[in-house]
């Protein structure tokens, strides 16, 4: 046993520095590999640290928001609406709500408006950190607004919010109820939409279609199918971007496969010498074995650890444009660093796993051969 | 020590190209002796050599090892018959058995002098320090102790020999095997190889060459040679 441990000891001290031999190609290989390994970690630790993010964010959202349709889209609901789902049997509270969206056209950027829960401060706003970098505006500076009769209104900002979760809010605008009333011609009798919180979850569906029933010209928005759509928006978004790294791990395979499939003829000579003075298939094989291992192993690490600094602490440069967006501005967020030992698994099986394979196969086709050969190569 | 009976060795068998290199050939190889085979080119004798050394399997016939233990094989009959072996076996013997020189050394270039001598020992599992101090003791041996370090490519041509019969000595053989060994050497450093397979010789190891250099063949050092022509033995 001991020196079974020794041989392989031995065999991985050859090569090392066989390894060591070929530098220059070596090198390029494991950059190559890190490169592949980086981008497909980046893409995995993104999307899912960003799915993680909404999903905590939307687990503070009401249970049900209830809007109005008009000819098939969204419209403003008659704040008579409140009175009556209040009534209802299983509602604990009911809430107008106020949102909208604002064109910047100086900056091009939207931004989200919303009327905080304690109804806000008139003349004052509260931003998000992408609205004040936007706007090179921050605490105690004006931001006026144009009204949809095209008059300026004029807001004071008096905080920046701070982000637990930059995603959302780093578009946001935090306005009073009138002045938000006074930008977009709202008129007094009117919601964006209704939130509804339910003392019994399990009665959501009931209550959802008893409104339905009241008010046929609502629809009743689930929280659990908002879960859900964000969910899948995100998986269509990242699927794109897998589908681009699929190409790159592909290319890589055929590059890998090429490179090691080919033994060149002074690998095979080697192979031939080391036979010839006594060293078994099996010693050859693990040789090459290690080999694969040592450059993929350290590839794999590598583009990990590059990716969790890419994605956690250099805010993933790469990706935003791609990845977020609602708004025009980027969000500069710092996501929970977040790691699934299955994708980790999954990306090992798709890369090391693979190219080691792909060192030993003919490596093994050659160790199999006659020594005697080497006997006569010239 | 090494008896070959009715040994025939036919490459490409049942093709139009069809050679038969080892026809039946019949010959005992006494145990500490310096044995040369000599013979004209393509006579047979490296396809000889590799059958011997267990490099290669005859095409029929048998070779019988008398008086070296294979780790593993009986030894009631008082040989080991290794062109019946299986190749695990046929790999000891390689390592153990005998040491090789070969015409083109065959040393793993990129690599030092002291790894090119260390690595037959490799896949024994012998601790990695007791291989280097033997290794070192080699070189040291044939005047290679300032060049452990040096890449085998910048060797010159006896440089590279001497490392390549260090190496065939590291696992400790009972037979050493050289195939050519003064084809790329001038007449001072072939007589000096015959020297050391003198000494070599002297420690009680056997030595077999195959070479047609008058300075093999006539060297003080050989106890007997043996000639081939078109794959037989004719003397
Ligand atoms: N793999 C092979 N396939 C076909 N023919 C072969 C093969 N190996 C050797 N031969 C032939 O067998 C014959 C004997 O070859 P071998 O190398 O044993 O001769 P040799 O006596 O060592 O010659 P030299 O003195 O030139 O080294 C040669 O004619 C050679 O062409
Ligand atoms: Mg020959």
């Amino acid at each position: 046993m001991n020196s079974r441990l020794e041989v392989q000891r031995n065999i991985l001290d050859f090569t090392l520095s066989s390894l060591l031999r070929r530098k220059a190609k070596n090198s390029i290989l494991i950059l190559v590999f890190t490169l592949v390994v980086f981008m497909l970690a980046s893409i995995i630790f993104f999307t899912n640290a960003v799915k993680r993010e909404a999903v905590a964010v939307l687990k503070n959202s009401p249970d049900m928001v209830v809007q109005r349709l008009s000819a098939g889209r969204h419209d403003l609901i008659p704040s008579e609406y409140i009175g009556t789902i209040k009534e209802m049997k299983g509602v604990v509270s009911v809430k107008g709500r106020h949102w909208g969206y604002y064109f910047e056209p100086a900056a091009s950027a939207n931004f989200t408006l919303v009327v905080p829960e304690d109804g806000g401060e008139d003349g004052k706003i509260v931003t998000g950190k992408g609205v004040s970098r936007t706007m090179r505006a921050g605490e105690g500076d004006i931001l006026p607004l144009k009204s949809y009769k095209g008059e300026w209104v004029v807001l004071a900002i008096k905080g920046v919010l701070k982000s637990d979760s930059e995603l959302v809010s780093s578009d946001l605008i935090e306005i009073s109820e009138k002045d938000f009333r006074k930008l977009f011609g709202i008129s007094q009798d009117s919601f964006t939409d209704i939130a509804v919180t339910v003392k019994n979850p399990k009665e959501t569906l009931t209550i959802a279609k008893k409104i339905k029933e009241s008010f046929p010209d609502t629809r009743p928005i689930l929280r659990s199918e908002v879960l859900r759509t964000y969910d899948s928006l995100f998986n269509w978004r990242s699927g794109l971007l897998l589908l681009i790294a699929a190409g790159a791990v592909f290319a890589f395979i055929i590059f890998a496969f090429d490179r090691a499939s080919g033994l060149s003829a002074e690998e095979r000579r080697e192979i031939g010498i080391l036979k010839a003075i006594g060293w078994e298939t099996s010693d050859v094989i693990a040789f090459k074995f290690w080999e694969g291992s040592v450059i993929s192993l350290s590839s794999f690490m590598a583009g990990i650890i590059l990716a969790y600094f890419h994605v956690f602490f250099a805010y993933a440069p790469l990706f935003e444009p791609v990845l977020k967006g609602w708004a025009v501005l980027y969000p500069e967020f710092r996501l929970v660093p977040f790691i699934d030992p299955f994708q980790i698994a999954t990306l090992f099986f798709l890369t090391v796993l693979p190219y080691t394979a792909a060192t030993i196969i003919p490596s093994w086709r050659s160790a199999v051969v006659d020594p005697d050969r080497i006997m006569r190569s010239q | 020590m090494i008896s070959v009976a009715d040994v025939r060795k036919v490459f490409n068998a049942g093709k139009a190209n069809e050679y038969i290199a080892l026809d039946g050939i019949q010959l005992d190889i006494e145990k500490g002796r310096v044995t040369v085979i000599k013979g004209p080119s393509g006579s047979g004798k490296t396809t000889l050599l590799s059958v011997i050394g267990c490099m290669a399997r005859p095409t029929s016939g048998r070779i019988r090892l008398s008086g070296v233990p294979v780790e593993g094989v009986p030894t009631d009959a008082g040989y080991v018959e290794t062109t019946s072996l299986p190749e695990r076996f046929l790999t000891q013997i390689r390592r153990k058995t005998f040491g090789f020189i070969f015409q083109q050394y065959n040393l793993v270039a990129g690599m030092t002098v002291l790894e090119n001598v260390m690595l037959p020992a490799y896949p024994t599992g012998e601790p990695y320090s007791t291989v280097r101090g033997r290794a070192e003791d080699f070189l040291k041996m044939f005047g290679l102790h300032g060049r452990l370090e040096a890449k085998v490519e910048w060797l010159s041509g006896g440089e590279s020999q001497r490392v390549s019969i260090a190496r065939a000595l590291i696992n400790n053989p009972a037979a050493i095997i050289a195939d050519e060994p003064t084809a790329h050497l001038d007449t001072k450093l072939s007589s000096e190889f015959m020297d050391m397979m003198g000494t070599l010789n002297r420690e009680g190891r056997t030595i077999i060459i195959a070479s047609h250099d008058p300075a093999v063949c006539e060297s003080s050092v050989i106890h007997r040679v043996v000639e081939m022509r078109d794959g037989r033995v004719v003397r």
